[in-house]
């Protein structure tokens, strides 16, 4: 059989498992490269440094754990920042299966790296509420009409860092972790515009595109997929070394990432030369 | 009158919720407050609603024995396990208060052990169906398929650090056609300005369907009368 038939008929079981060894074997043989942080990651960063100690940031994870890879090493990063810095942390979700997210970089995080930080004081989980963006204009009128008490269960009013938290204006910024809907737009439209809160996004690779038209005027920066997390890490730990070893998630992920990327685009041009093969012939 | 009285609601709650947004002085500040708070009283029966809706397909496809139906009792079993260990905590503090994700729940083994890789099984399912879409399907067919095809090219490889080492012998005064800048070039211009478009356009959808609903111009949503 001619190569071009052959490759015109290729079974996708190839495919398969090219995408399969270019994912598998810088897993198993990890290689890194120095990121190159963008500017739109960049100014989450600068964002996050420009706050006054013990101010309060919001982290709402929107997302579940079909898309963890991609968004928890910036939940991590992020969380890291914001420890570090001495800021508090109160976390939040729109999606159902956010709560558990949060529990988990906050056990894995903060529990364990950041022993001296105090629930309650330090930060804090709010869990899921259903409403979506009903739920956003809520808040940004009066949180304790919704949120009466944490994910625990205890009496919000007891919590002395919500001491001085009353709606959504009461924090001095927002980090949404976002997957889709409910997400970064919902809280731009319904939290960050009427609030004037600043917001910034960490965006899976899929929703990234989406969110661009609110860059720069009303979304202070965003983290698209792998890249933006990895991206964010490089700045993180040049900024506060310590992380070096501890801070590199994404940065392992990017070859993987990279490899398979590369395989996707040669069968690509795999499939246009048999196009153009095949035009010719026709043509002839 | 089985449709005039919801048309009228229709038309009062759709009027009181404009002017509790766009008035902000009391009574309307209060007004939108409220009119929040019943938004997501409401947003918490759409789960009843949802769950006794996949009781009824799945329960229907069973007892008709329909195509695949046995998938339909692993639906059902998994849905009732979750809903009875969620409902009385078990494993994790009572009350209706107790954190339903607390630390030795069996909700959360559920999350943990069950949930979380199965639907990042599902997810990762999806690079392979990628490649193999992207090797039939993308072609360049046409000059617009063609320059999609550029675009797609420059966004993946900006992506990754080949990317940067392709071109990073470019001098700075074309550090412009670095293909990491060319990525976020397409990204922030060309990519904005069509989502912008896109976005203004439903935008304007929205409010204009949102009026003739209000009005009681646009019925469809009321259902056939039959």
């Amino acid at each position: 059989m001619p190569l071009l038939e052959r490759l015109q008929t290729l079974d996708r079981r190839i495919i398969f498992l090219f995408i399969g060894l270019s994912v598998l074997v810088p897993l198993l043989f990890p290689i890194t490269f120095p990121e190159h942080p963008s500017p739109i990651v960049t100014a989450i960063y600068d964002g996050i440094e420009s706050l006054p100690e013990r101010s309060i940031v919001l982290m709402p994870f929107d997302y579940d754990p079909s898309t963890a890879p991609e968004l928890d090493p910036m939940a991590t990063s992020l969380m890291r920042h914001c420890m570090t810095r001495n800021l508090r942390v109160c976390t939040m979700a729109l999606w159902p299966e956010g709560q558990g997210m949060a529990n988990n970089i906050m056990s894995i995080v903060v529990e364990r790296e950041f022993p001296d930080k105090v629930y309650g004081e330090d930060y804090v989980n709010l869990g899921y509420k259903a409403g979506a963006q009903g739920l956003i204009n809520t808040l940004l009128l009066s949180m304790r009409s919704m949120y009466t008490t944490d994910a625990a269960g205890t009496p919000v009013d007891e919590i002395p860092l919500m001491k001085n938290i009353h709606t959504l204006r009461d924090f001095a910024f927002i980090m949404n972790l976002s997957a889709g809907r409910p997400g970064t737009k919902e809280w731009i439209q319904f939290a960050g515009d009427p609030g004037d809160i600043p917001i910034a996004s960490g965006s899976t690779a899929v929703q990234a595109p989406l969110m661009y038209p609110y860059y720069p005027s009303q979304m202070v920066g965003m983290m698209g997929g792998l890249k933006g997390a990895a991206e964010y890490e490089a700045l993180l730990v040049k900024g506060y070394p310590q992380f070096k070893n501890s801070s590199a998630v994404a940065t392992g992920l990017m070859a993987p990432q990279a490899f398979a990327h590369l395989v996707i685009m040669v069968f690509i041009i795999i499939g246009n030369i048999i196009f153009f093969v095949e035009r010719r012939q026709k043509d002839r | 009158m089985k449709k005039t009285i919801p048309l009228l609601i229709t038309f009062v709650v759709g009027l009181a919720l404009i002017l509790a947004i766009f008035i902000p002085p009391e009574p309307f500040h209060t007004m939108n407050r409220e009119f929040s708070v019943y938004f997501d009283i409401i947003a918490v029966f759409a789960f009843i609603l949802g769950g006794g809706n996949l009781i009824r397909v799945h329960g229907n496809k069973i007892s008709r024995k329909k195509k695949d139906y046995k998938y339909s009792f692993v639906t059902l079993l998994g849905f009732f396990v979750t809903l009875f260990v969620g409902l009385l905590k078990i494993g994790g503090p009572p009350g209706i208060q107790g954190e339903v994700m607390a630390s030795g729940s069996w909700f959360l083994f559920i999350f943990n052990a069950i949930l979380t890789p199965l639907t990042a099984t599902m997810f990762a399912l999806l690079a392979f169906y990628v490649a193999s879409a992207s090797f039939r399907a993308f072609r360049a067919k046409t000059t617009e398929a063609t320059i999609l095809l550029l675009a797609g090219f420059i966004i993946l490889l900006g992506r990754t650090f080949f990317g940067y080492y392709i071109t990073s012998w470019l001098p700075d005064s074309l550090s412009f056609l670095e293909i990491p800048n060319l990525a976020n070039w397409i990204m922030a211009w060309p990519n904005t300005a069509g989502q912008r478009a896109i976005v203004i356009g439903i935008s304007l959808g929205v409010a204009a369907t949102s009026l003739r609903i209000i009005l009681g111009i646009e019925r469809s949503y009321l259902g056939s009368g039959e």
